[in-house]
């Protein structure tokens, strides 16, 4: 067992995981919206302008009361996506640049802010990038006899918030984030939803901050959402998944961030960063093992199909041989020759299609059977008929249609054959002067 | 344009005076730097200035050593970062920065590790830049690799690449911080930045970067431009668009790396946005951009640096973006191509325009029903008022400029008359609306009573070539006089009684 040397503790591991699965998965909840609406980058600049916030309503109220920095970071926060919105409006400025002159401008005059009262805060820098979710424990609350860490309270409250928020503003979020135009037709209000959105992405933030740092903030908005987008098609389903997604990667973050440093010899390591790295590792698995647009599965797909186009133009290679001399077989090692393949592909396709019946071979000799010759009949009908049509109705060169109909015969069914027929006045010849074989089954 | 060519010769004069105070620098700094103490420079993150009490001189002639040093360092970054940036805002890929910035951590924290592991100075500069390239490189690759092989837009894969890589830093950071070597502090200045404890060595790697963007830049101008401006189009002319891009984002690996450690993470991004943003405003041509946000970032990085070692406690780093924030507002407001003002004003303009052609019509309407040949008739105020729901102040107003183009004449009875060009004008527009209503009637089959309106709307943006269709399209109507309107008019009379027009 991996992690049996580790000497976790629940009184502090279960809170610190905890922690971190209650800030991941309020912020994923609401980065499924940011990811739909191509404004993840959003979620990094207003995370980056709580420093200011804090700064600000320090330097404001002169207190550290954790209920005005809580405001000032939030009204910031709210203020990026404003000035985001309007230097692009107004200033006709490329979004993505108007983020960046917004929360870098932000930023800086938050660096000011420190700097000048650096006397009196201590405000770590370091704090700002990976929090302190070791230290949550530490700081406790007591709320009617039941003992909590003060941040794992905040970070319930506000997942509570917007977990409600999602819930009951589903259709309204769906709409608005897919169409926002066709939102405003039907009544929705577009705009609202999006400031809703964003200060709810402040208020996450900004409660995340302290207890997990910047950066957890913007890989849980972002990471789990995208995640989430590569499994499913269904938005209530890809929310549920970034939920769960968010937590596997804050108690894997965690553990890795105890364990995987001490087989490097070190100790252990800081949680959300790792915690970022976790998300991004299931984002690595989703990207080449996602049932349907997983990397693994298109690649499968598209050489399935290869192989069928293979199997089939093994078939019609064996048609066309017997067309003259009903006799007539190819041995293996034609079949490579004039397919230009491996031995072992041309193999495979013959174990393939003798299984199914359409092909016998004896002493390395094979011959189509007779549901193999109604199966290459069709093929080799929707061939001929093709280069038929494209000479005949396209008006294209006889030397050049080969490839071409060579490509469609696979993707022609019946009713397709049927109708290339019709289209061409059911000739019985292609341009070749070969015959048309009639479809399988039909009277000769 | 001539315009443009003054702000032209403006941002290439403020980028020139930087880069003469920087070649005056280099002579004089690079030398002595062995014979100067290097010990005892103020090596602090938030860069304090030399002293409380402020020797304005001394500071602007740059007579203390580690001020020329920093603003020499600064000048070109801002510079080269400027010329980078603008590529990338008109690639639309403005936060790219963002992401490889961001992305740039681990490979410094993992290179630091490996060097102290094998033993030697973890702190090396070029170790840690060699990690932070090849992070960056990576991080890029990544962004490709998502936007390639997922349904992920491009923002997720930078936020993706940005969160996870700069995760991934901090982890390791947290490892760096117990490795034997005691004290990483150096590498936390990546992040925020240490620009008031730039050496001089370091400032001539970042001249020295600057100068081979710009190099680049100048080489492959053309190239450039047409990736940025239509990528597919430059395909088609088969250009090497992989590498013209891959190009793009080394010069963005390079300055981004070195623009690290002088003025931290968040701030280097702030160079390479903010300038070109700002140049956007005054010019449309993709040399001015990049002519500008290079004189923008450069005079921006020269002010930033003087006000912070001018005055105490004020990070060079944040001053420079802060200067920088303030050329991208006085540009988006006074910009003379695209500037908030220069727009509002344009619009204005045209709007007046509008209201004048709408007045001249009115007056040529109402005359026009009083009796043929009256066309110059005097017509009362409070009668036009009656005619489009205008405002008297707008129409008191809209008289005034149509006066002051002496297209009417104010009466001192208190009524309005055509001038002779007036008139003219009057007659010209008339047409026009009205051609444009029997387009709609005959072609588009609106109803009569509703083509008013509509031509209302087209009749000021009627391209000559467009009424020569019309005219063509419409056959007979090729006299100059306007055709007979196809709707009664509303003429404003005390009873409000509409005038039939006469069929055509």
């Amino acid at each position: 067992m991996i992690l049996g040397n580790l000497n976790l503790s629940w009184a502090i591991d279960g809170w610190i995981i905890a922690v971190g699965v209650l800030a991941a998965v309020a912020a994923a909840l609401l980065g499924n919206f940011l990811v739909l609406r191509r404004m993840s980058m959003l979620g990094d600049a207003i995370s980056h302008a709580v420093l200011p916030g804090l700064a600000a309503a320090f330097l404001i109220t002169g207190s550290r009361h954790s209920v005005p920095m809580f405001v000032g970071a939030v009204i910031v926060g709210i203020l990026t996506a404003l000035l985001t919105e309007w230097i692009h409006h107004y200033g006709q400025v490329d979004e993505g640049a108007s983020m960046g002159v917004v929360f870098t401008s932000l930023f800086a005059v938050g660096l000011v802010l420190i700097v000048r009262a650096v006397d009196h805060v201590d405000l770590d820098p370091g704090c700002v990038l990976h929090g302190a979710i070791e230290m949550s424990p530490l700081d406790t609350w007591t709320i009617a006899g039941f003992t909590a860490p003060r941040v794992a309270v905040v970070l319930s409250a506000v997942l509570l918030t917007n977990l409600t928020f999602v819930i009951v503003f589903f259709k309204e979020l769906r709409i608005s984030s897919f169409d926002p135009s066709l939102a405003t037709t039907v009544g929705v209000n577009a705009v609202a939803m999006h400031y809703a959105l964003m200060t709810l992405v402040a208020v996450t933030a900004v409660a995340s901050f302290e207890a997990v740092g910047n950066i957890l903030v913007v890989a849980m908005l972002i990471v789990p959402p995208a995640t989430a987008y590569l499994l499913t098609d269904r938005l209530s389903v890809m929310v549920l998944l970034s939920a769960v997604i968010a937590t596997i990667s804050a108690v894997v973050g965690h553990l890795g961030a105890i364990a995987i440093p001490v087989w490097l010899g070190y100790s252990s390591t800081h949680t959300a960063g790792m915690m970022a790295v976790a998300s991004g590792g299931l984002l690595v698995l989703a990207i080449l093992f996602a049932p349907r647009q997983g990397v693994i599965a298109k690649w499968l797909r598209q050489r399935l199909i290869a192989m069928e186009v293979f199997q089939e133009d093994v078939l019609g290679l064996l048609y066309r041989a017997a067309e003259h001399d009903h006799t007539a077989t190819l041995s293996t090692d034609q079949l490579i020759q004039r397919l230009q393949s491996s031995r072992w592909t041309v193999g495979m396709a013959l174990r393939t299609q003798r299984q199914r019946g359409l092909i016998e071979s004896i002493n390395e000799c094979h011959s189509l059977t007779a549901h193999g010759v109604e199966a290459a009949q069709g093929l080799v009908r929707a061939h001929r008929l093709w280069e038929h049509y494209l000479v005949d109705r396209a008006g294209m060169d006889a030397a050049a249609i080969h490839l071409q109909a060579e490509r469609f015969e696979h993707v022609t069914d019946r009713a397709l054959r049927d109708r290339l027929d019709e289209e061409t006045s059911a000739t019985a010849h292609d341009p070749h002067g070969k015959a048309i074989p009639d479809e399988s089954g039909s009277a000769d | 344009m001539r315009r443009f060519r003054c702000v032209a010769m403006l941002a290439l004069a403020l980028g020139a005076v930087s880069a003469c105070a920087s070649t005056q620098l280099l002579a004089t700094t690079l030398l002595p730097t062995t014979l100067l103490p290097t010990g005892d420079l103020p090596s602090n993150l938030r860069g304090e200035g030399p002293a409380e009490t402020i020797d304005w001189l001394r500071v602007l002639t740059l007579r203390d050593y580690n001020t020329r040093i920093v603003v020499l360092g600064t000048t070109l970054l801002g510079l080269g970062a400027g010329v980078v940036g603008s590529f990338t805002l008109l690639r639309k890929r403005a936060l790219l920065g963002d992401a490889l910035s961001h992305a740039t951590l681990p490979g410094i924290a993992l290179a630091f590790l490996i060097a102290n592991a094998l033993g030697s100075d973890g702190k090396h500069l070029p170790v840690l830049l060699l990690g932070a390239a090849v992070s960056g490189v990576v991080g890029v690759g990544a962004i490709l690799a998502i936007r390639r092989l997922t349904k992920l837009k491009e923002d997720a894969a930078l936020g993706i690449v940005l969160s996870v890589f700069f995760g991934a830093g901090v982890a390791l950071l947290g490892l760096v911080q117990q490795s034997a070597s005691g004290n990483a502090a150096g590498l936390e200045s990546f992040i925020y930045g240490k620009t008031a404890s730039l050496l001089a060595s370091d400032a001539l790697m970042i001249g020295v970067a600057a100068l081979l963007c710009l190099a680049v830049a100048t080489a492959l101008s053309k190239e450039l431009r047409l990736l940025c401006f239509d990528a597919t189009y430059a395909a088609a002319l088969g250009y090497p668009i992989g590498l013209l891009d891959a190009t793009l984002m080394g010069m963005v690996v390079i300055i981004t790396i070195l623009g690290l450690q002088a003025v931290g993470l968040v701030l280097m991004i702030a160079l390479l946005v903010i300038p070109a943003a700002a140049a956007r405003f005054w010019t449309e041509s993709t040399n001015g951009v990049t002519l500008i946000a290079g004189g923008l970032g450069a005079a921006s990085s020269l002010m930033g640096s003087l006000l912070s070692a001018a005055l105490p406690r004020l990070p060079s780093g944040a001053m420079i973006v802060l200067v920088s924030t303030a050329l991208f507002v006085l540009s988006a407001t006074v910009g003379t191509r695209r500037g908030v003002l220069r727009r509002w004003g344009r619009r204005r303009r045209f709007e007046r325009a509008i209201h004048v052609e709408h007045l001249l019509r009115a007056v040529y309407e109402i005359a026009e029903v009083a009796g043929a040949g009256a066309e110059r008739l005097a017509v009362p105020i409070d009668r036009l008022l009656r005619v489009r729901s205008w405002s008297s102040e707008r129409l008191r107003a809209t008289i005034a400029h149509a006066q002051r183009e002496s297209l009417v004449q104010r009466l001192t009875q208190g009524g309005v008359r055509l001038t002779e060009r007036g008139s003219l004008e009057a007659e010209r527009l008339t047409r026009q609306h009205r051609l444009w209503e029997l387009y709609l009637i005959t072609h588009a089959d609106i109803a009569p009573a509703r083509v008013d309106r509509r031509a209302d709307a087209i009749e000021h943006v009627l391209e000559p070539e467009t009424i020569a269709r019309l005219e063509r399209l419409l056959e007979s109507r090729t006299t100059e006089a306007p055709p007979a309107s196809p709707h009664a008019l509303a003429t404003g009379t005390s009873h409000g009684s509409k005038t039939p027009g006469a069929a055509p």
